[in-house]
């Protein structure tokens, strides 16, 4: 029987079904950070239960840690510094790879895991958070669980687990030069909204999809969580076997050939079906900036506020009003009139190589006005260090831009990165939830050369326009 | 984890959708590395004022919702992060159900590892219940888990829909990694095959 990718991952991974139960599913590689994992820790402890594989773990610090230098030497919030070592006694106490905030691989979990191969297609992987969708660039079923799922996962090595139904998100044709990843994602939820995905895995195909790099197809996997999705997935092609070859955790040898033929047998079958189709054209995409409290709320740079009248259903039209007020915006507004007091551009979202490249090819020759703050946070010390070497670093502190260490930063705001009450955000993360930048805070989510291009400014701006000038 | 037994219980009306997991519990207090004490964090931003006392305007400062254990809400409740703090939060606090006409994937899950049961009901049954809340402030319904239904004073009985696993451990209030770890054998026999088959990941 013809199969979807979806289909194939989970039956290679299924272990047994006891009558009345949920299928359990195995589960390959478990990523972890240090906030949603100490509680699962203590589980084992008082359970008296082991961690099944060790070899299946790798852990980072990401979500507290200050992206001050001097911050990470001696954490300022106590709380904070204790989850941190909560998390180092955890990691040395049953032998687990750590990535501390001395080691050189330090960074986000889902930039570093990709960074050293960790993740490899038909993998199942996990973690205790829901970005882990990320990791679908690689043609993996990756997805967030919660802490007792850390718990259970550490403990059994897997997960009962119910099967998904599957979408397909066709891309047709091709992005234009100024549209990246970033705008499919905020495109596509726009379409089928933040709950469009639930109880789905998508897979996204199509020309525009085999066009994107890696990083790309992880910026896009990264936010299929936010259409409300299991996971996202992009099949496996040679840019995922070049991605991959002689990475730390890639297969080597005589393993690498076996492995990628396994990897070939991977992509849905021709006629496999799917419970939903969604089709979108590439060109179609403009560059995309969010107005509301919810990714669902977006439009193209060259397009207006919307106003409540402007949706059919109450419930859209009550979080319209409401996010509205919350942004201090007015319907109407163009978006390229509305001007910003800070930018963003890092998360797990957007701070791989590539979008500081993109970023800084904007932001060469430009000046971030004086009453607006712009910084910039790679995923990784690596993505730092391949920054620094190719200049980029300089381009960015000359267009008055902060140069910082690296994490999750201003995503979520747990470090100290966060924006005051009122203050309006650029950024390249991918939740424009209600405080999640900082009580009060407004956020705007946009690509990082739309980033760029709003710092240089100080409001949004159509890139589309700036090239042309 | 305890059980989930038959009871009858204020509902509290929090008519908004898309609520996030950010906004059920800030980011600020995700810090603490113990699974309890979360509840009086609980929608922080909409429930507090700046200076710190309650905010009046706030659904669920409403006198008539005191002791609450039903909490009737908006699409897509829980969207957002895989924080477990989310349901910690809301168990703390006094809720054991939530009732909507949709909740996020990851959410969803970790409702039932706490003992929380989220009931999912078509469009138009949530708008009755809202609509009989707003009419009866303090209006009490029953929610049977055996017989998975909620009734009404105001006579709507609603069946909703459950997989029979997540039902048998809730009302038994059973550890999920017990019933799993008696698989252990099925597990050992699964992961000998997928050393044949994939060799490449378990070479270090």
């Amino acid at each position: 029987m013809a199969k979807t990718m979806y289909e194939k991952i989970w039956d290679s991974h299924f272990v047994h079904q006891e009558p009345g139960q949920a299928p359990l599913l195995y589960v390959d590689r478990h990523l972890m950070h240090e906030v949603t994992s100490p509680q699962a820790f203590e589980g084992l402890k008082i359970a008296q239960r082991k961690i099944r594989n060790t070899q299946s773990i790798l852990a980072t610090l990401d979500h507290c840690v200050p992206t001050i230098q001097s911050h990470r030497i001696n954490l300022p919030d106590p709380i904070g510094a204790k989850q941190v070592q909560t998390m180092m006694d955890n990691c040395a106490e049953h032998g687990l790879t750590l990535y501390d905030m001395e080691s050189k691989n330090n960074g986000i979990i889902h930039v570093v895991a990709p960074e050293h191969g960790f993740v490899h297609p038909g993998m199942t992987t996990v973690c205790g958070d829901s970005h882990t969708a990320t990791h679908g660039a690689f043609g993996a079923l990756a997805f967030g669980i919660g802490t007792s799922e850390v718990e259970h996962v550490m403990a059994t090595q897997c997960l009962p687990q119910s099967k998904s139904k599957t979408m397909l998100v066709k891309i047709d044709g091709l992005l234009s030069q100024f549209s990246t990843a970033k705008d499919l994602a905020l495109a596509i939820i726009g379409k089928i909204g933040t709950a469009g995905g639930n109880g789905f895995v998508i897979e996204y195909a199509g020309e525009a999809i085999e066009a994107l790099s890696m990083q790309g197809r992880m910026t896009l996997c990264n936010m299929a969580i936010e259409s409300g999705a299991r996971a996202g997935l992009v099949a496996p092609d040679q840019k995922t076997y070049n991605f991959l070859e002689g990475k730390e955790f890639a297969p080597k040898g005589e393993y690498w050939d076996q492995a990628v033929a396994y990897w070939k047998s991977l992509p849905t079958d021709t006629d496999a079906e799917f419970d939903l189709v969604v089709q979108l054209r590439a060109e179609d995409i403009a560059p995309q900036v969010t107005w509301g409290t919810s990714p669902e709320q977006v439009v193209a740079v060259n397009e207006t506020v919307p106003a409540p009248s402007d949706f059919d259903k109450e419930g859209k039209r009550i979080a319209c009003e409401s996010a509205l007020v919350y942004m201090g915006l007015t319907a109407g507004t163009k978006i390229t009139d509305i001007e910003v007091d800070y930018v963003f551009l890092g998360s797990c979202t957007n701070s791989r190589i590539e979008d500081f490249r993109a970023a800084a090819e904007v932001a060469k020759g430009t000046k971030v006005p004086g009453h607006v703050t712009a910084i910039a946070v790679p995923g990784s010390y690596m993505v730092k260090k391949q920054a620094e070497q190719e200049g980029l670093d300089k381009i960015f502190k000359k267009a008055g831009w902060q140069w910082r260490e690296p994490g999750c930063s201003m995503c979520l705001a747990m470090n100290g990165d966060q924006l005051e009450p009122r203050q309006r955000c650029a950024s390249t993360s991918n939740r424009n939830f209600e405080g999640r930048q900082g009580k009060g805070g407004r956020t705007h989510l946009v690509s990082p050369a739309m980033a760029a291009a709003t710092a240089g400014a100080g409001r949004f701006v159509d890139i589309r326009e700036l090239e042309a000038n | 984890m305890e059980k989930y037994t038959k009871h009858t219980s204020v509902a509290a009306l929090m008519n908004r959708s898309n609520v996030d997991t950010d906004q059920i519990i800030a980011k600020q207090f995700l810090k603490k590395v113990e699974r309890t004490g979360f509840g009086q964090h609980l929608f922080h931003d909409w429930r507090f004022l700046e200076d710190g006392s309650l905010n009046p305007d706030f659904e669920l400062n409403n006198p008539n919702f005191a002791g609450a254990k039903v909490l009737v809400t908006g699409d897509n409740f829980g969207c957002g992060s895989s924080r477990e703090h989310a349901p910690w939060a809301i168990d703390d606090y006094g809720f054991n159900t939530i009732i909507s006409t949709s909740f996020a994937d990851i959410f969803y899950n970790n409702c039932f590892k706490n003992g929380i049961l989220p009931v999912v009901v078509e469009a138009d049954t949530l708008k009755a219940l809202m609509n009989e809340i707003s009419n009866n402030e303090g209006v009490e319904f029953t929610v049977d888990l055996a017989k998975q239904k909620v009734s009404t004073p105001g006579g709507i009985e609603v069946e909703f829909e459950l997989d029979g696993f997540r039902k048998h451990n809730l009302l038994n209030g059973l550890d999920d990694i017990g019933l799993t770890l008696k698989q252990t054998e099925q597990i050992d026999r699964y992961e000998e095959k997928h050393k044949q088959q994939f060799p490449w990941l378990w070479a270090s």
